[in-house]
């Protein structure tokens, strides 16, 4: 061990300048593929087999910051929020066993919703895997269905190599979370560094597909021609950076366009053109116009089932147009007509060049009916509740007044979401972090850790409900460590909510397990040294969001709001998209 | 869409953990592999797969397009039985003295046209390639005979209208993208690709 401290510190100079026969261990190599790689945030756990690691770390504080969290879990949420607001790549460290397992959740959860995550996870000796060593799992075995590549290091010499090609995949094409399992000699080992080089090419990986002009054509001619086009918008938007060639793209042809939960805030809210969320509990004019349109445009986003219903009343009348990088989602769920494979920061441009200039004013005009009719029968009773009981959705409009649509928006899972995301203003994108695909509760608090870490010069508010808080509010620990200015905004309606109201509308009211009980939540975060209060009256609303959003640093404000309130509109299960209900 | 036999072919680099991620592609669905084959193509270095299951042609093409998103996987085909020409192979153990004896396995070996691989005192292994029917077959009537042991093999298959692989790796190790993503709905031409 003595000659790994004494070629540490004189090495790394060495490394940088000239790039020549350098001995380092396989740990350093780890840190210093990070730093080629641009890292400046890890979030991590130690433990004995990722200790070589964290050892070299010791000597790398100045250049990386390393966020520990309280359970792994909430370190890859926390990776994904900060990939989401920065659009980098988030990186995360943890031991073998169950500090590896504790990853899965988080990424199942990266690898639905396409975050690009590097996982590096510590795994016992070599000579020890398969002998059911301490603290050893099959990690590469149990990770496999949940990630885009994962791969085993034993030898160090393989570090810089792989690390460039983990990198390369977690970000490039539909990203994707990534896992590097690094047995403990490989991290000690040392060897000859001979530097690090970035991976721009597999042979057997093809990030994007070829754009084929003949279908970008065929689409321009479909929507030239069409009457009533409607787009439909997902996170693609978002991760392929392309808002300005999205914008460009609707307005141009001056098409409606609707968002899944994913794809909020790549447009802004008040864009004229924006007319709302789409699925289950999406605004009711995209859902029910999905039926009426003659063309479908669907851009970076996946027809995932919340989104479309039943899928043999899905759009059966319109021609569909699907913008997507990955190949494998065209067909798979809506059959397209005109399949424009491709990273729609190179195809929307190709598109909008060979659209016409138009404005579909009569058909917009048909969605802001519809939508007067939800603002009549949903909106107006949720935002100005005529009873004294507080909604979830007159906080989220208050919450819109005093960040004017600036503040990153982190939701956990459940009817606070749904809530959060139909009411929640935008400015820009990037600012909606939730958890789309697997519905992770408990992703909400360590994500808005990792959002702010992402963008520490915004806004970061966490609205969660009283179950999910509960299963991950350890990483206040985080909080109060590091010191991320992360705002709690808690909407406690003393259920877990969304299975409540599927037990009321669907099983006849028989509540199961749904009436949850809360800890004092204000006298836990002042446990954690975060101040907070709690409020249960509307006159107290307003300034008990202002105190925290003025607060310097974070803090927890608890909104009790009414016990038995319904999301509405809602798309049934196993019904179409147009027989969305009102109430 | 009815259930028929695919063949699916895929090119793999020639990495541990590969059948796992080919295989879980399979059980997600819950999809019953038939037949599997493994071993090194043509190609050094790149390894073919030959799996055959029972599915409609719809469930085999989204298969193979998850096939194909996976990192160590080049290209996943999937072809019906007519589309291309397929063996089995099978080896027999059967005893020497009823060989011997009898001129009716004499003549049944000679219809299936196995050969000998290794006549000992006591046994006598045989082998043939065919079709499954004609292997079952041959199985069956040397079962009257003390057939001792049986094996077969996983199907290989020759696609017919394949090109090979030498061109489509020199396209994959060519830094630009050149592959074309297909699609049968709009490309009509004779393309054996999935994709």
């Amino acid at each position: 061990m003595n000659t790994v401290e004494t070629n540490k510190e004189s090495n790394i100079e060495t490394v940088e300048k000239t790039a020549v026969k350098t001995q380092l261990s396989g740990s350093q190599a780890v840190l210093e593929a990070l730093l080629a790689e641009n890292v400046d945030t890890v979030f991590g756990y130690p433990g004995g087999a990722i200790m070589p690691i964290y050892d070299a770390l010791y000597d790398y504080n100045d250049k990386l910051r390393h966020i520990l969290v309280r359970h792994e879990q909430g370190g890859i949420h926390a990776a994904q929020g900060y990939a989401r607001t920065s659009g980098r790549t988030g990186v995360v460290f943890a031991t073998s066993g169950p500090g590896a397992t504790n990853l899965i959740t988080g990424l199942a959860d990266a690898m639905i919703d396409s975050n690009p995550i590097v996982c590096i996870t510590g795994q016992v000796f070599a000579h020890l895997l398969g002998t059911d060593a301490f603290q050893e799992t099959d990690v590469i075995n149990i990770t496999t269905p949940v990630t885009k590549w994962n791969y085993q290091i034993t030898d160090a010499t393989e570090i810089p190599e792989m690390l460039a090609k983990a990198f390369y995949i977690a970000r490039s094409g539909r990203p994707g979370p990534v896992l590097i399992d690094i047995t403990k000699n490989a991290q000690v080992q040392l060897f000859d560094y001979l530097g690090y080089k970035p991976c721009h090419h597999i042979r057997s990986y093809r990030p994007k597909p070829v754009i084929r002009h003949e279908y970008i054509k065929e689409a321009a001619e479909l929507i030239n021609q069409a009457k009533r086009p409607f787009v439909l918008f997902g996170q693609g938007v978002i991760l392929g950076k392309a808002e300005k060639e999205f914008q460009a793209f609707i307005e141009k042809g001056g098409i409606p366009s609707a968002w899944t939960v994913m794809g909020l805030s790549a447009l802004n809210t008040d864009h004229p053109l924006n007319v709302g969320m789409l699925g289950m509990h999406g605004n009711y004019a995209p859902n029910v116009m999905t039926n009426d349109c003659d063309v479908l445009i669907a851009v970076g986003m996946r027809f995932d089932d919340r989104v479309t219903g039943r899928l043999d009343k899905y759009a059966k009348q319109a021609k569909i147009i699907h913008m997507d990088v990955d190949p494998a989602e065209i067909d798979k769920n809506v059959k397209a007509d005109v399949p424009v494979w491709g990273d729609c920061k190179e195809t929307l441009p190709l598109l909008t060049e060979l659209i016409e200039k138009k404005s579909h004013t009569e058909w917009l005009n048909k969605f802001r009916e519809l939508e007067k009719e939800e603002i009549k029968e949903v909106i107006n009773e949720e935002l100005n509740p005529s009873t004294d009981i507080m909604t979830m959705g007159e906080v989220i409009k208050s919450l819109n007044e005093l960040t004017g649509g600036d503040a990153v928006i982190v939701t956990d899972v459940g009817q606070h979401q749904m809530v959060t995301c139909r009411y929640a203003k935008f400015n820009q994108s990037k600012s909606n972090v939730t958890s789309g695909g697997l519905g992770t509760m408990g992703f909400g608090l360590p994500a808005a850790i990792g959002a702010w870490y992402g963008a520490p010069e915004r806004t970061v508010v966490a609205v969660i409900g009283d179950g999910g808080f509960q299963m991950t509010l350890q990483e206040l620990g985080t909080i109060m460590q590091f010191g991320a200015k992360v705002k709690i905004l808690i909407l406690n309606n003393e259920f877990l909510g969304m299975v409540r109201q599927w037990q009321q509308l669907f099983n006849d009211k028989r509540y199961s397990f749904v009436n949850i009980t809360s800890p004092d939540f204000v006298a836990v975060a002042k446990g954690y040294y975060i101040d907070g209060q709690r409020i249960s009256e509307r006159s107290q609303l307003k300034s008990a969001l202002k105190t925290m959003l003025d607060h310097d640093g974070s803090y927890l404000l608890e909104v009790m709001v009414g016990k038995e309130n319904n999301v509405f509109p809602m798309v049934a299960q196993g019904s179409s998209v147009s027989e969305i209900r009102l109430k | 869409m009815l259930k028929q036999e695919f063949t699916l072919t895929i090119y793999t680099e020639n990495k541990v953990g590969i059948i796992g991620r080919i295989a879980i592609q399979f059980s997600r669905k819950k999809i019953n592999i038939e037949s599997v084959n493994g071993a090194p193509s043509e190609v050094s270095g790149i390894f073919r797969f030959t799996i055959v299951i029972n599915e409609s042609e719809e469930v085999v093409r989204k298969v193979c397009r998850q096939l194909e998103k996976q990192v160590d996987i080049l290209k996943a085909y999937y072809n019906t039985n007519e589309e291309v020409v397929w063996q089995e192979q099978a080896l027999f153990k059967v005893p020497t003295s009823q060989i011997a004896e009898k001129a009716s396995v004499e003549r049944l070996l000679r219809q299936y046209g196995a050969r000998a691989v290794v006549i000992r005192n006591d046994y006598t292994v045989f082998e043939t390639s065919g079709h499954s029917e004609e292997i079952d077959g041959l199985t069956q009537a040397l079962g009257k005979f003390g057939l001792i042991e049986f094996v077969r093999s996983g199907r290989i298959a020759i696609i017919k209208a394949s090109e090979g692989f030498h061109k489509k790796l020199k396209e994959f190790e060519n830094e630009e993208v050149s592959e074309m993503v297909e699609n049968e709905f709009l490309d009509k031409q004779d393309k054996i690709f999935t994709m």
